[in-house]
């Protein structure tokens, strides 16, 4: 499977195919999760509804999930053509701590990720920011501004999620595709910060 | 953690009837079809040897251009558990071509990093 191929061996086939990034969308119930990829996406996100099972994920030590069990977890799934051999791809996935063992499939190999803020019930972000902590993902936390909402200033979020000084936060508003360019750009723009750290120190 | 014990196959239902299409299969060989992997088809139909199904043909249709594994899902309204099960089939049969991402486990490369930045910022 993980051949490598000779020099000027002709590429297989798969490999004329595009390659594929993914980017992380998490947040609480109504944070604005499939707000934001739509007002992103260039296609109508797909909105599934995956009945997971420990074996559908191909996953052996599923903490937690019995033999049998089975949940339905709605996914929105959205796509951006960087250019034609590569594409974006944005998910944006249940926030509760009990669907994490499905943010190890999305996070594996992600660019990173975005937690949706929403100052009125700012504690449902809590498992979004623990698990990418807790897994060394780079992520960004942005605010969405709903109305009617008292707004607070960026840092005072920051305070009341303990967060690394490192880590950016954000006002937005999902609905708006420039504030949604803005929030995946400065969350890309602190990867390539973050990797490029990394690779200084190796 | 301890949240995940809350929903069983006692409250949540049965397991689902997709999977009885896919005869209880629910691991293939090779491939993981990351939900992010592109499948093409690399052939316009299927001879009927292997127990083909319509599920196979419908996502060969589906697969006459690139598309990623959670949109062959979604449109086949199956859970990706199943379709993986599918597409492991069509790869056996040699009717697809698949890219999984190349990062799967790892970090991706400063390269696509600085690629989707410079795309994103053109948008
Ligand atoms: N004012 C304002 N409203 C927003 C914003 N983002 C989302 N909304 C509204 O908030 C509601 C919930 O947004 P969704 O995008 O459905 O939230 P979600 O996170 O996908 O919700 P669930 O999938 O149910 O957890 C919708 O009515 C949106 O129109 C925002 O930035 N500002
Ligand atoms: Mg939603």
């Amino acid at each position: 499977m993980s051949s490598t191929p000779r020099p000027g061996a002709p590429a297989a086939p798969g490999d004329l195919l595009p390659e594929a990034a993914k980017i992380l969308v998490a947040g609480g119930f109504g944070a604005g999760k499939s707000t934001l990829v739509s007002a992103i996406s260039e296609i109508v996100p797909f909105h599934t509804e995956e009945v997971l099972t420990r074996s559908s994920m191909g996953v052996d030590d599923l903490a937690g999930v019995e033999g049998k069990g089975t949940t339905t977890v709605a996914l929105d799934f959205g796509r951006i053509t960087i250019h034609n051999r590569l594409a974006l791809f944005l998910f944006g996935t249940p926030g509760q701590g009990r669907f994490s063992f499905m943010w190890d499939e999305l996070a594996a190999g992600a660019l990173c990720a975005i937690v949706l803020a929403d100052t009125r019930r700012l504690s449902d972000c809590f498992p979004a920011v623990d698990y990418f902590e807790r897994r060394g993902l780079p992520f960004v936390v942005a605010v969405n501004c709903f109305e009617g909402a008292r707004s607070y200033p960026p840092d005072t979020v920051r305070r009341a999620l303990t967060l690394q000084p490192e880590v950016p936060v954000m006002l937005c508003d999902a609905r708006l595709r420039t504030s949604v360019k803005d929030v995946l750009v400065k969350a890309v723009d602190h990867v390539l910060l973050l990797e490029t750290e990394r690779s200084a120190h190796a | 953690m301890s949240a995940a014990h809350e929903w069983s196959y006692e409250t949540d239902g049965p397991v689902v009837r997709p999977y009885a299409m896919v005869r209880g299969r629910t691991r293939n060989e090779g491939y993981w079809f990351d939900l992010v992997a592109f499948v093409v088809a690399a052939v316009d139909s299927l001879d009927l040897r292997l127990g083909i199904q319509p599920e196979h043909r419908a996502i060969l249709r589906i697969c006459q251009v690139p598309c990623p594994v959670g949109e062959v899902a979604s449109r086949m309204n199956l859970p990706v558990g199943v379709v993986r099960v599918l597409l492991g089939d069509l790869h056996t049969a040699q009717a697809i071509h698949v890219r999984e991402p190349t990062c799967r486990t790892g970090r991706p490369s400063i390269r696509v990093i600085r690629e989707v930045l410079d795309g994103l910022r053109e948008l």
